[in-house]
């Protein structure tokens, strides 16, 4: 059972890989809302700016951003480490898609709670933070899991800029043992199982979420 | 590859501009992989969809964990796979066209979900007209579900395409020439990557605007009802 010895070392690599995964998931969600919420509130300024950075880092390759990060910046004086350069770009990339999850949803929140929440004198956070967003939030969820397992997947790129996650120990084993097969497999199965867990995980906060309802008694009390 | 280019370092746009026949070099190779990954999706897709939808519960069912396993594992590790271990067993493909398998396997599974919504869509009530009709399958795909549902999944299947065009520089990772190799290659040889990398997200930038705008122009052309096949 050759393979068995190689299970240490991809657990070490899966380990980094959920560590950058949840980073720039933490990360993106923070960097989603607030260019979301920018596009549908901001002022023509800021929502420009916001489409910026949404067209730019959804209309370009996540390997060339990875690799403009990591080659090209530090020739202009500006420079991170390895793993940082990997959840930050990570965490722009999937940001930006995020991005227009979070608008499309505070877009379909319906006008008669806007015209509500005026008629009740709320200002403009107000109605944000207790009537829309709670409402949009609950639509989010589905596409944010899709997300999730879309930076699970796109993470493996930051083996490329020489960051140890599960794809380049798995490329390290290969390139020691030639055991591409049993390697590769193994990785695949790691991923995959991954990616049941991550999805597992969101149904489950889904599921809270609907239970919770935020919005009936957020709006009141 | 790059015998008898030269290249000037001289100022940033003069470099662009003396790089710029290599990288579109490079832009008709991504090109030319995304075509052939997206039929091979296109194509596998449908067949997924349709055995998805098969009546042996046995066959529904691996395909199901089949389009699930291919859509949540990375296609980074997918085109390693397929790099290395086909070889083992005999088949040893150009990297080009590993890369177009991979890109394919990989979103074949997202196709096989339109194809299936798409077919899913056509009312109930059709399929008995077609079986009371006496069409067989075949035909009621040919006749009935398929001039049907292609405006429906046209614009998700385009948006498939868009994000595929921009997975392409992966495969430069198994020596595929794409935009991105070569711009490596560039960087490596003149110390100096800043200008080859923001040409290829330039590049990339236009291309994925243009084919966006074309795609919203294209819901627009298309009739809703259906179009006719013959």
């Amino acid at each position: 059972m050759p393979w068995v010895s190689y299970l240490p070392s991809l657990a070490q690599g899966a380990f980094v890989t959920a560590w950058i995964t949840l980073a720039a998931i933490a990360i993106g969600a923070v960097l989603a809302f607030v260019a979301g919420i920018a596009r549908v509130e901001g002022g023509r300024a800021v929502s420009t700016l916001a489409l910026c950075y949404t067209e730019l880092f959804r209309g370009t390759s996540l390997l060339v951003q990875l690799f403009w990060f990591y080659y090209a910046l530090p020739l202009i004086g500006i420079s991170f480490e390895p793993v940082a350069t990997g959840i930050l770009v990570l965490a722009l990339h999937v940001g930006a898609y995020g991005s227009e999850i979070v608008r499309g949803a505070l877009a379909s929140v319906s006008v008669q709670q806007h015209e509500a929440a005026r008629a009740l004198n709320f200002g403009r956070l107000h109605t944000l933070i207790h009537i829309t967003l709670p409402q949009a939030i609950i639509e989010m969820l589905p596409a944010f899991g899709n997300l999730a397992i879309e930076t699970l997947k796109l993470s493996s790129l930051v083996s490329l800029i020489s960051i140890a996650d599960l794809t380049f120990r798995a490329q390290s084993i290969r390139n020691l043992t030639l055991d591409s097969a049993g390697v590769y497999t193994l990785t695949l199965l790691g991923y995959f199982a991954m990616s049941l867990v991550l999805m597992l995980v969101m149904r489950l906060i889904e599921r809270l979420a609907r239970r919770g309802a935020a919005f009936p008694r957020a709006a009141h009390s | 590859m790059m015998y008898g280019f030269t290249w000037d370092t001289a100022t940033p746009l003069t470099y662009a501009w003396s790089i710029l026949p290599i990288i579109l070099i490079g832009l008709t190779v991504t090109l030319k992989a995304a075509a052939a990954g997206f039929a091979i999706a296109l194509v596998l897709g449908l067949v997924f969809a349709m055995l998805r939808r098969s009546r042996f519960r046995s066959v529904s069912w691996t395909t199901a964990c089949v389009v699930e396993f291919l859509r949540d594992t990375p296609l980074l590790v997918q085109l390693f796979f397929l790099y290395y271990v086909l070889p083992e067993y005999g088949l040893t493909l150009p990297a080009f066209l590993t890369g177009a398998l991979a890109l394919g396997l990989q979103y074949s599974a997202y196709t096989s979900e339109v194809y299936r919504g798409g077919i899913e869509a056509v009312p109930r009530g059709q399929w008995e007209a077609a079986t009371a009709l006496n069409l067989t399958r075949m035909q009621t795909y040919r006749d009935i579900v398929v001039p049907q549902i292609v405006p429906r999944i046209l614009p998700a299947m385009g948006n498939y395409m868009v994000a595929m065009i921009k997975e392409t520089p992966v495969l430069s990772v198994i020596t595929v020439l794409d935009m991105m190799a070569l711009a490596n290659m560039i960087g490596e040889r003149t110390f100096e990557y800043l200008v080859p990398l923001t040409m290829v997200g330039l590049i990339f930038l236009i291309l994925t605007l243009i084919c966006s705008a074309g795609l919203h122009r294209l819901q627009k052309v298309l009739p809703k009802a259906g179009i006719p096949l013959r």
